[in-house]
């Protein structure tokens, strides 16, 4: 059935396009080019609405950026506001804040590196000595879920389990006569709470990547470690973590660059009055002071100081990555 | 490999009792909230510590689905995730496979431009403007078109695309059909597991659309779920109140705005879940397909 219709469409288009890139009339480069571009024009059709999706939605914001050296206002536009040159990012270097959301960048970032990052290798690991494949594919099952889960639903269950007045651990300090603490507005919390809510989301689904390497590992070099007298946590020393060591090593330095990446829908949603101190990023000073409150041209200094950061460190990151990655193969 | 002394008995033992709390650990918070929301009001406020509820209702829920602006809200993200994941899954498709043709000129032109999108991003402001000046402030599209695809997709795709043996589409073009028609009648019939492992990626991805809409989205009316709910959660010492403030959800007195909440959790957990078998079945090839080409 499926090749009658493949016949029905547009037979007047059969064989011409083919034979224009083979024996093209005009053999001069410009004349080949057309006749290929001609012969595939259908293709480009296809990649058209993609092409126009990223043109429209990644490059032409890259040309907004000029209003960063600009007083921007919605009435003259891009092309008519006014130039200020470096104002604003001086304006912003000077500025407390600037510090402070540094240091608060800075300190999610390096314990989520610290806490997050080993968290699934140590899971993978333990995952990987589970005998009972029902039991390993069960507790598998559970651990992903709440990778599919947005931060809105995550932000209501951390609400639902310590929130002062409505949440269980307090509910439970409650019934057993105990204080109630306040978790979720208290700075002292803050961070550890982003990091553990980091770790509940992702830890399951950052083990697929080392339980992939893991499974990449010669049973033969296990039962060569038997044969040696080797436990099972010499085994895991000195067979599985080796089999992990470049996935371990290129993840984490792609993780550096990303260092000022903390994510905003997650601190956005876990920010409220008394820990904005410990909680503004970049990320959400951005769209506060941006969109919120409508500096656009200062917003956008910002915006383009951190993606100038982000884009020396996701280079110098990938270098180093492909220099370990080659290097590891000899 | 069969040792069998009691270290190893004992080692077996606390790993999977140490698994068996990680995995209670994920799982109880989304029990505890699924058992609140069918908790009766009455029993709700008379106990302070509810693990399985003596009483259960449905008033919550009915509750909810009475209330215009949370069943407008659901159309909104049921509408993202069905027209938004086709509209994805072409724009996609279309360019990954144009993309993965190597004779096409222009391809490594192409393929740059849509890498170098991976290395720099302009940030939140210059994508609010071109937004606003398209004028899609408070448009549902505001939430599809500006997210319709990312390099990492059409790469993951395209990556797809090239294992399919050019032979096939030769023999269609012989059979008179063009390059449109191969895609349509041949392509995307074989890539069918691929396409709904794709899909079922992109439709949570709108499902879960957030950002995009507190950016873009002022009117209530325009809201997706994800956006109502957080502004049902929030409580009064949050200050992120969302977009335009003045929002109250009509509170009935005989249903505790906590087991509101928390049906609304679930309501906005359910599709999820729904789908999660089958994106569990898919996503292991999905995050490594990735990795293996190129």
């Amino acid at each position: 059935m499926k090749e009658l219709e493949t016949v029905q469409i547009e037979p007047k288009n059969r064989g011409a396009s083919r034979k224009a890139s083979t024996s093209g009339k005009s053999k001069t480069k410009w004349g080949r080019l057309w006749a290929d571009v001609a012969r595939d024009k259908y293709l480009y059709v296809l990649a058209l609405p993609g092409l126009i999706f990223f043109i429209i939605f990644k490059y032409v914001p890259i040309t907004n950026l000029v209003i960063a050296f600009q007083e921007y206002s919605p009435y003259f536009g891009v092309l008519g506001s006014p130039w200020v040159g470096f104002e604003h990012f001086i304006r912003f270097f000077s500025n407390n804040d600037f510090w402070m959301l540094l240091r608060n960048t800075l300190a999610i970032s390096f314990l989520s590196l610290i806490f997050f990052f080993p968290a699934p290798i140590i899971l993978a690991l333990m995952l990987n000595e589970v005998r009972s494949s029902l039991y390993k594919r069960t507790i598998q099952s559970l651990v992903y879920i709440p990778h599919f889960l947005s931060w809105v639903l995550i932000y209501g269950l951390t609400y639902l389990m310590f929130s002062q007045s409505e949440g269980l651990v307090n509910k439970w300090f409650m019934s057993m006569n105990w204080e109630t603490v306040d978790i979720l507005s208290n700075p002292n919390y803050f961070w550890a709470m982003l990091t553990a809510q980091s770790i509940w989301k992702e830890v399951g689904w950052g083990t697929i990547i080392f339980l992939a390497a893991i499974a990449g590992v010669d049973p033969q070099l296990y039962e060569a470690a038997v044969m040696d007298g080797a436990g099972r946590f010499r085994r895991m020393w000195h067979v599985t973590l080796p089999a992990m060591r470049n996935v371990i090593m290129i993840l984490l330095i792609l993780r550096l660059g990303t260092i000022l990446d903390t994510g905003f829908e997650q601190i956005y949603l876990m920010m409220n009055a008394p820990v904005t101190q410990v909680a503004e990023v970049f990320d959400t000073y951005v769209y506060r002071v941006g969109i919120r409150q409508g500096e656009f041209s200062y917003s956008t200094a910002i915006g383009l100081f951190k993606s100038i950061v982000g884009v020396i460190m996701v280079v110098t990151a990938n270098r180093l990555a492909r220099r370990y990655g080659q290097e590891s193969l000899y | 490999m069969h040792e069998k002394g009691w270290k190893t008995r004992l080692f077996s033992l606390v790993n999977n009792g140490l698994l068996l709390v990680v995995g209670l650990a994920t799982i109880f918070p989304i029990y505890y909230t699924v058992i609140l929301s069918f908790t009766d009001p009455v029993e709700y406020y008379q106990r302070s510590l509810i693990l399985w509820p003596r009483v259960w209702t449905l008033d919550a829920y009915k509750h909810l689905l009475s209330n215009g602006l949370f069943v407008s809200s659901i159309s909104v993200s049921v509408f993202l995730a069905t027209i938004g994941t086709l509209l994805s899954l072409l724009v996609t498709g279309g360019m990954a496979y144009a993309l993965s043709r190597k004779r096409l000129r222009f391809r490594k032109a192409m393929m740059i431009m849509v890498l170098l999108t991976f290395l720099f991003t302009p940030g939140l402001v210059p994508l609010y403007l071109v937004v606003r000046n398209l004028g899609l402030i408070d448009s549902v599209w505001s939430l599809i078109l500006p997210s319709l695809t990312s390099a990492w997709y059409v790469l993951l795709m395209k990556g797809f695309f090239d294992s399919i043996p050019v032979s096939l589409e030769e023999a269609a073009m012989i059979d008179g059909s063009n390059d449109i028609g191969v895609f349509w009648r041949i392509i995307l019939p074989l890539s069918l597991p691929a396409l709904v492992a794709f899909g079922l990626f992109f439709a949570v991805g709108y499902w879960n659309t957030y950002f995009n809409a507190l950016m873009f989205i002022n009117d209530q009316k325009m809201w997706p779920l994800q956006v109502l709910l957080q502004n049902m959660l929030v409580d009064p010492t949050t200050m992120g109140s969302g977009n335009g403030g003045g929002f109250a959800f009509q509170v009935n007195r005989q249903v505790p705005t906590e087991t509101l909440k928390m049906a609304a959790v679930v309501i906005a957990t359910v599709p999820i879940m729904l789908v999660y078998p089958f994106l569990q079945k898919h996503f292991a090839k999905g995050a490594m397909v990735g990795s293996v080409k190129e």
